[in-house]
């Protein structure tokens, strides 16, 4: 069975569906004041103390070990949680990095100890994630990092540069793809994965203002960081193959849906209302309904793929790739169809999300692996390469 | 059992729908061989309920065979006349021999029924033919027939007194929806082999001394031609989700507007990437992607059903879109 006639539509189990409820009321409450402009940041939108709030309730680490301070539940639970989180708007960044990758990073390839001093404190919303893989000059060509751990008597000296970091300067760790022997022309050998804490001397996060005047992303500065020899995560010199199993994760889930949803609730609530409704928008909102339903049943299918222990890479990159195309049409034609209309008939607060969304959305196939480098993957699963 | 079934029909379907047996049927109407061997192969009884004599598969299960009519570009009503005889038999109704189509008529004088472009019309026995407040299964031989835009198709119109004649039905079926359900998954099967053929093509043709398929511009339209290929295969999949045979007419309409959408993109992709070769009569990939059109505009191209599932929405106003997009994706 080839690569797309293997996923069909799966069931997510009926104990993990029954988060839903409690998850929606919680947030229902806490997001009451919080306008859609703001909530559209959502992945983007950060608080510590939301985020440990969701440690208090057991919300985050739901599919690490209870052994470990998780939940000891399955990928769906999480997707079931995420996608409420995401469809709401919450404020999730802080920790999202930590309990999407970071966490079942550390539990496949950590040590006993490693997982014992990351894993409970990344589930009570105490220990914040980013992941350093770009370089100045190795963006989507990442097996070109430059930035290199050598060996001391005592750990690694880290020395170099990452840039477009998303949300380092409010992580107390980066997980950082580095050069741990050979060169470039080495490729994809000789990379290594290391935990960096970021509080450590020599390191430097400086944040990039982005064109919406947020500030998500950062360059960070390595001059000759002193790290422990138990930075290491996993083994020396598979760091490419342990980011390439952990992009499965990054790639196939609700956050590659629904980064304008927000922006098309808010939309719906005016083209509901006797003023905003019309046949164009009704048929609007049928067209983008149709594009995320089919794409939600995959990304369901993949999460189940994963419960199996599979690593669906391909198929991942498929679900990404549509997903974003979808979230970037979304703010585009609602704007078209809001501004074919007479002047003045446009609420404040749904203009101020659609302009938020509208200036983010190039991030949406950037972020993750771009839309090229995403083909030039399926082609690859096809065969072509 | 879906591989069982479905392996079964595709090395019938290999075997007895040739292009050359489609290539045919489509210029001069002699489908009785085609027809006489699907017959008795008992694939026309495949959603009959088993107490009946037929095999009593559900329209999840059905959906199999359904993209595999889709895949083999299956000239005659085979999809059809599975769904009409499990309808038929379920309402107690004799189910008569020969194939059957599904069609929607206007009301004229003198009880004259006109129906326009009945899908698969001119190659059917019979079409269970409704006006959407009563139905009938009517034989397609006591209609005066037209041509309607593909040659497999025809507009029918029988008399008051032919009607007469015929047998009124104890139900009246949802024909748009169920066409559009049957069609989606028909567009799914020929979708994917469009662009598996495709795939193969790029492979094999070689210019510039290498395969077409080594230049990234190709494998960038391959690629996202897949993605339309898999996303229109999941919505056609949701569109069958049903252990009985009766869809939900919302997950229809996410089949049959992602699909249809699909099939406009696919068939420019598919024929972009073979050429000159691939425009021509000779050629079989003609066979799919006129398919592809015909099927996107039967029982409403994607805006007819985007409408529809926008005025489900506007129906729900405390609801979040997540809501409906789960009612219609979710599976239990």
């Amino acid at each position: 069975m080839s690569t797309l006639t293997s996923l069909s539509p799966n069931p997510i189990p009926a104990e993990d569906e029954a988060l839903r409820e409690p998850v929606r009321a919680f947030l229902k409450e806490a997001l009451r004041d919080m306008p859609a402009h703001v909530r559209a940041k959502s992945w983007s939108g950060y608080s510590q103390e939301f985020s440990r709030e969701l440690g208090r309730r057991g919300w985050l680490g739901i599919t690490l070990p209870t052994s470990l301070g998780g939940g000891g539940r399955s990928p769906f639970a999480r997707y079931v949680l995420v996608e409420e989180f995401l469809n709401a708007g919450a404020p999730v960044g802080s920790h999202w990095i930590a309990d999407r990758q970071s966490g079942p990073l550390i539990l496949k390839y950590g040590t006993p100890e490693q997982q014992q001093f990351y894993i409970p404190r990344i589930c009570r919303g105490e220990a914040f994630f980013c992941i350093g893989m770009s370089e100045p000059n190795s963006g989507s060509d990442l097996a070109g990092v430059k930035t290199r751990a050598t060996r001391t008597d005592k750990g690694w000296l880290l020395n170099g540069q990452k840039i477009w970091t998303t949300n380092a300067h409010n992580c107390h760790y980066m997980i950082a793809l580095v050069r741990t022997s050979g060169t470039t022309e080495d490729r994809h050998k000789g990379l290594s994965q290391l935990i960096v804490d970021l509080s450590l001397p020599g390191v430097t996060v400086r944040p990039i203002t982005d064109l919406s005047g947020d500030q998500h992303f950062c360059e960070v500065f390595f001059d000759n960081v002193a790290l422990s020899a138990d930075a290491l995560i996993g083994e020396e010199g598979q760091g490419w193959a342990q980011v390439t199993a952990e992009l499965a994760f990054e790639r196939s889930g609700p956050e590659r849906l629904y980064s304008s949803i927000v922006l098309f609730d808010e939309w719906l609530a005016f083209v509901r209302t006797p003023e905003g409704r019309n046949e164009a928008s009704t048929r609007l909102a049928g067209k983008i309904l149709s594009q995320l339903a089919p794409l939600r049943a995959m990304s369901v299918a993949i999460t189940e793929k994963l419960t199996r222990g599979e690593s669906p890479v391909i198929e991942a990159a498929l679900v990404k790739d549509i997903g974003t195309g979808i979230e970037q049409a979304i703010p585009a034609l609602i704007a078209d169809d809001l501004f074919s209309r007479d002047a003045g008939q446009v609420p404040l607060e749904l203009l101020n999300t659609l302009n938020y969304v509208t200036q983010v959305a190039p991030s949406f196939s950037l972020r993750g692996g771009t839309r090229e480098i995403l083909r030039g993957m399926i082609a690859r699963g096809l065969g072509l390469r | 059992m879906d591989t069982l079934f479905s392996d079964a029909l595709r090395d019938l379907l290999a075997d007895q729908c040739t292009p050359q047996v489609v290539r045919a049927i489509e210029s001069q109407p002699n489908e009785r061989p085609l027809w006489a061997a699907l017959e008795s192969s008992g694939f026309a009884d495949a959603m009959l309920s088993e107490s009946l004599g037929g095999a009593g598969l559900g329209l999840s299960e059905a959906f199999h065979l359904f993209a595999m009519c889709g895949a083999h570009s299956v000239p005659v009503p085979l999809g059809e006349t599975m769904w009409a005889r499990a309808l038929l038999g379920q309402h107690q109704v004799a189910v008569p021999t020969g194939s059957i189509t599904w069609a929607i008529a206007q009301n004229r004088a003198k009880g004259e029924l006109h129906a326009d472009t009945v899908r698969m019309g001119r190659v059917a026995d019979h079409a269970i033919v409704t006006d959407g407040s009563k139905a009938w299964l009517l034989p397609t031989a006591t209609a005066t027939q037209s041509a309607a835009g593909f040659p497999l198709d025809a507009t029918l119109t029988w008399t008051g007194a032919a009607v007469a004649q015929a047998q009124a039905l104890p139900f009246v079926p949802d024909v748009r929806t169920l066409q559009a359900c049957l069609y989606a998954a028909q567009l799914s099967g020929a979708l994917m082999t469009v662009f598996e053929r495709t795939l193969q093509y790029a492979n094999d043709r070689q210019q510039f001394g290498r395969p077409i398929g080594k230049f990234q511009a190709i494998q960038h339209h391959l690629s996202v031609m897949s993605e339309h290929a898999f996303a229109a295969r999941m919505a056609a999949q949701l569109g069958c989700q049903s252990d009985t045979i009766s869809p939900d007419p919302l997950r229809v309409a996410v089949a049959k507007a992602r699909t249809s959408e699909a099939a406009l993109e696919v068939a420019a992709l598919g024929h972009s990437i073979h050429g000159a070769i691939g425009f021509t009569a000779e050629f079989d990939l003609q066979l799919l992607t006129r398919r592809l059109h015909v099927w996107r505009q039967a029982a409403g191209s994607e805006s007819y059903w985007h409408t529809v599932l926008g005025q489900a929405l506007m129906e729900r106003p405390q609801a979040q879109a997540l809501d409906l997009i789960r009612e219609v994706s979710d599976v239990h």
